[in-house]
């Protein structure tokens, strides 16, 4: 048809590799100007691998095919000419899917060995440790149904290629292989379920106990606000409507327990003491992730949760673990919150009590002066001055 | 004299022609507003095509995003303008990118385009029908669909671009027009676009379930149908049940947004100013969400899996393996899938207890899944098999279903979702059992039943060549991804630059990237070899895959009302293949007990005495010769 008229068209051809070669001129002018722009001393490198440049590659690429595939063709129909049968391309797949399974191996095992190798080192708490063992567990069953089954499949693929000379064995069903394969992924899922429901129950318990240091960390476009309580241990409450410029969480001082809270730009954490986060968002959903620690919770606006959690290794002796003197933990935020979603970290350090200590003595308070001139309490240092002079009240 | 026997059949929808005689149809009536399931079902293939091409393109967009951070293309802003300013595409219309990706390939290429292809085309065909029970409903679901996809795309030529919140698009963030620009008029068009794309899936919902328990054909009970029909069948089913709730989430958002109601949203200071919303929550959107959202998945995979048992049977020349158990499984998918939804919450915040109990329910519904699993690898055993593109592709899936659903049993396990929830091992996860093997089917499905639908042969050599480049390519992008993930690396981040921690990442994102692009550069040859095939592919015969199934007993040009004459009876079940002592290695199920009395086994005698009678007969007088001999 008229299709095949214009794909069969020299002159067409010829006119449409004349426009890529002079779209590419243009393109490449455009990146010459660009690159000089830069102004680089050594000689301007020019990126002359542009649009045009892929397009034209991935054409030549489809004409190779084209080619090719008109020569299989071209060879197929002259052994067929001459009685012989075709080529066999029933077998040809089958090869190809055992080649496959061969490379698929080796890629699989390529993949564990040097990606697998580039996740988080050793989990820095308590809790994690357990997670991480039951995720061994989990792996080494799903890994070997990983291999056998596909082993199998393409394995099969092979072995059972179409043959004219034999018929499929006729086996519509067998009864007790179900019973089989229902029962043994069912009491292998039953174990993983147990095990995972009792450590699920002891991380997420966040009951407030005696000791915990509370640390009320909240989310908002896009970076975290954290506050330490002070001496009382206690954070104060907070509440949206009290939110302004000097008092961005909205912290409530009618109550006691906040006057002393600290503001903090980072989380310092003694080690092996148990840290119950308080966490919150005042827009979006935003989320508290700290992969180092197996620690991920949501921070919801209108719903604060919590995380308890007990870190035991230091900064300072991570830092050796992974053989990086600039390592640090960090809060990640993981649920989508915008445009800076991908931009929202606090850094985490773990440190020994002693230096907790002296960090938390050096934080300043959330009760700063301009937030005491808007609340219009005495400015801090002050003494109570205030006379009641009742005398005067006409009451 | 086969025009009175077509009316008499289809009064109903003939009527609603609107033509005297439906010889002389228009242009529109036979095209464009046709109400012949099989018109409809070739809508949806090339709108649900279209579609994913352009979600691939958008996901290119943004892998070259992630490959090259620092890189600038002026292309893009001669391309994207204002979305893309200074050759870098901006923060936020990369995140605009991921959630329309995921919007359209989800919900208008793998519901739309997968069930509303196959059941529109497969439901009355394999079950002797001459059209869907309400054609005119029928027509009314395509053309939602279309109009649902032209507003989604729509959604790009607004001012501030599209929905952008993730297709999740949880609030409060997509409640509040200023928390990000893709919370303005484009989460607007989503929602309008989804209302009625949801439309559209309960009209063709309602349509197949009531064609399958109605309109079977003579002989065809239910434990006669193929399991693609079975599927289609138990997809339908789910969504009818579980689209209705997001619209309830949906019609929530859309007061949130703009009638000042609180169902989501409490306690918000937004740039600094509080906002008058109290006592909603933001998990109440969640859960309407995943309510939906989980069913969804399932109804995602289920036709994939219906059309993968249908093509491997036909090309392995073998019963699938366990036909009743594989039923079953279908059955204990679709209930349990019900039950599941928080596993997508475990982070939430929810109380842990509940948190427990969906971990217990969605390990259980792992045990269907594998029993699939191993009935397939079962069908392939000792079988005799042909390598169709539609094969490799049913293989394929398999592969990946494997792959992707044991990933899972990690996902689904409370303890280890916290540290790997909302990471790339989700990405990789959903990208394997979605992105690979619920595609696969629909691709197996198109290489097997484009002769039925064209009346012409795809290529099978460019079909061998598009198989194994996208099923490498899909490998090697979403198997790094796994690591990424377990090193900690969130989705949805538009740089990897701003961590140290991501510095090692940044080469595996353009080894993914390229990669990526390979998988989608062999679409071409999926594409050129769909369309030109439609026009100039070799000319197809009845039956080309010599299967057993009723559609194959229909002639190549299509006839309004799919059968001159009588409707076929059915005699047997689908998957008489390689029977020992039959004459062809298949046997269609129109072919009575009679007529293959050296084939009979007494189990296909369970509801047949009489039957069973003339077989025995049948048998002791072979034996009796035999004996003489």
């Amino acid at each position: 048809m008229g299709f095949r008229k214009f794909i069969n068209s020299k002159t067409l051809l010829s006119f449409f590799a004349a426009f890529t070669l002079l779209g590419t001129n243009l393109l490449m002018a455009q990146t010459e100007a660009a690159a000089s722009t830069t102004g680089q001393p050594e000689a301007p490198q020019v990126d002359w691998t542009g649009v045009a440049y892929y397009l034209l590659l991935f054409f030549l690429v489809c004409l190779g095919v084209a080619v090719v595939g008109k020569i299989l063709k071209i060879y197929d129909l002259t052994l067929q000419i001459q009685g012989k049968k075709g080529l066999k391309w029933n077998t040809v797949m089958a090869v190809v899917c055992l080649v496959f399974l061969l490379a698929g191996l080796y890629g699989a095992y390529w993949s564990f060995t040097v990606q697998g190798s580039m996740s988080l080192p050793e989990a820095a708490s308590v809790h994690g440790v357990e997670i991480d063992e039951m995720f061994t567990v989990t792996t080494v069953l799903t890994m070997i149904v990983f291999f056998i089954t596909q082993i199998l499949l393409f394995g099969f693929l092979f072995q059972y290629r179409h043959s004219d000379k034999r018929r499929a064995h006729f086996l519509p069903h067998n009864n007790t292989i179900e019973k089989v394969w229902t029962i043994a992924p069912a009491i292998v899922l039953t174990i993983l379920v147990v095990f995972g429901f009792f450590t699920w129950q002891k991380i997420e318990n966040s009951t407030n106990v005696n000791g915990d240091i509370n640390i009320d960390i909240t989310g908002h476009q896009f970076a975290w606000e954290i506050r330490y309580p002070g001496k009382d241990g206690k954070l104060g409450p907070k509440d949206f409507k009290l939110v302004s410029t000097a008092n961005k969480l909205g912290v409530d001082f009618k109550k006691k327990s906040s006057f002393d809270d600290l503001s903090a730009d980072t989380i310092y954490l003694p080690v092996n003491k148990s840290i119950r986060l308080n966490i919150l968002a005042q827009d979006v959903i935003h989320s508290v992730y700290m992969p180092h620690f197996r620690l991920q919770q949501n921070a919801v606006p209108g719903l604060p949760t919590f995380f308890k959690f007990i870190p035991t290794i230091t900064t300072a002796d991570m830092r050796r673990k992974v053989d990086d003197p600039k390592f640090e933990y960090l809060v990640y935020c993981n649920k989508i919150c915008g445009g800076a979603h991908y931009n929202m970290q606090r850094v985490v350090r773990v440190v020994t009590e002693a230096e907790y200590q002296s960090w938390l003595s050096r934080q300043k308070p959330y009760l700063t002066d301009a937030l005491r001139k808007e609340l219009h309490f005495a400015a801090a240092g002050q003494q109570k001055t205030e006379s009641p002079n009742r005398l005067a009240l006409n009451n | 004299m086969s025009t009175l026997a077509v009316h008499d059949h289809g009064v109903a929808h003939h009527d609603d022609h609107g033509h005297e005689h439906h010889h002389n149809q228009s242009f529109l009536s036979k095209y464009v507003f046709s109400m012949d399931h099989k018109m409809i079902a070739k809508q949806f293939l090339i709108t649900g095509i279209t579609m994913a091409v352009i979600a691939m393109i958008l996901s290119i967009l943004f892998r070259i995003q992630l490959a090259y951070p620092d890189k600038t293309f002026p292309l893009l802003t001669t391309l994207l303008g204002r979305f893309a300013p200074n050759g870098r595409i901006s923060a936020d219309f990369y995140l605009s990118l991921v959630t329309i990706h995921g919007t359209i390939m989800v919900f208008f290429v793998l519901t739309a385009g997968l069930s509303g292809t196959f059941a529109n085309l497969l439901i009355p065909l394999q079950l002797g029908a001459r059209d869907m029970a309400s054609p005119f409903m029928n027509m009314l679901s395509y053309w939602f669909f279309f109009l649902a996809s032209v507003i989604m795309i729509s959604s790009f030529f607004v001012q501030k671009g599209p929905a952008s919140g993730g297709w999740t698009i949880y609030p409060p963030l997509s409640a509040l027009p200023k928390a990000m620009p893709g919370s303005g008029m484009g989460m607007t068009l989503w929602l309008i676009s989804m209302v009625l794309f949801i439309a559209s899936q309960l009209m063709a919902g309602i349509n197949y379930v009531s064609t399958i328990l109605n309109m079977r054909t003579k002989g065809m009970d239910l434990w006669k149908m193929p399991l693609s029909v079975w599927a289609l069948f138990l997809t339908a089913v789910l969504g009818v049940l579980a689209f209705p709730v997001l619209v309830a989430g949906v019609v929530l958002l859309v007061f949130d947004r703009s009638f000042g109601t609180s169902f989501y949203l409490s306690d918000i200071v937004l740039n600094g100013v509080q906002q008058p919303f109290e006592g909603g929550s933001p998990i109440l959107f969640q859960h309407l969400f995943w309510f939906l959202g989980h069913p969804e998945v399932y109804i995602v995979i289920m036709p994939a899996m219906g059309i993968s048992s249908e093509v491997m049977s036909v090309n392995s020349r073998k019963p699938i393996f366990g036909y009743h158990a594989m039923v079953y499984s279908l059955i204990g998918i679709t209930v349990l899938s019900f039950i599941v939804w928080g596993h997508h919450m475990f982070v939430t915040g929810m109380n842990p207890f509940l948190g427990g109990v969906f971990m217990i329910t969605t390990l259980i519904i792992a045990v269907p899944s594998a029993v699939k699993t191993f009935n397939w690898l079962a069908t392939l055993w000792r079988g005799n098999i042909r390598f169709t593109p539609a094969m490799l592709f049913a293989i394929g899936m398999v592969s990946f279903f494997i792959s992707g659903g044991l990933t899972g049993i990690f996902l689904g396990n409370a303890a280890l979702d916290i540290n790997l929830h909302d990471t790339y091992f989700v990405v990789a996860h959903f990208h394997l059992v979605m992105g690979s093997a619920a595609i696969f089917g629909m691709l197996a499905g198109v290489y097997h039943w484009f002769p039925k639908m064209f009346g012409r042969m795809m290529d099978e050599k460019l079909g061998y060549l598009h198989f194994w480049l996208t099923f490498i390519g899909a490998y090697l992008v979403f198997f790094p991804m796994h690591f990424m993930g377990l090193d900690g690396v969130p989705r949805r981040y538009y740089a990897f630059t701003e961590f140290v921690s991501m510095q090692r990442w940044l080469t595996v994102n353009v080894f993914i990237t390229w990669s990526a692009i390979m998988a989608g550069c062999a679409q071409v040859a999926f594409l050129y070899n769909f369309i030109s095939s439609i026009f100039i592919g070799k000319k197809a015969t009845q039956n080309p895959w010599e299967s057993n199934t009723l559609e194959w007993t229909t002639p190549v040009e299509h006839l309004h009302g799919n059968w001159p004459g009588e409707i076929p009876t059915v005699y047997r079940w689908p998957y008489d293949y390689s029977k020992p002592g039959a004459e062809h290695d298949f046997i269609p199920q129109t072919v009575p007990f009679s007529e293959t009395m050296s084939s009979n086994l007494p189990q296909d005698f369970e509801d047949n005495p009489a039957g069973l009678e003339e077989l025995n007969k049948f048998t002791s007088t072979l034996k009796a010769n035999e004996q003489v001999k």
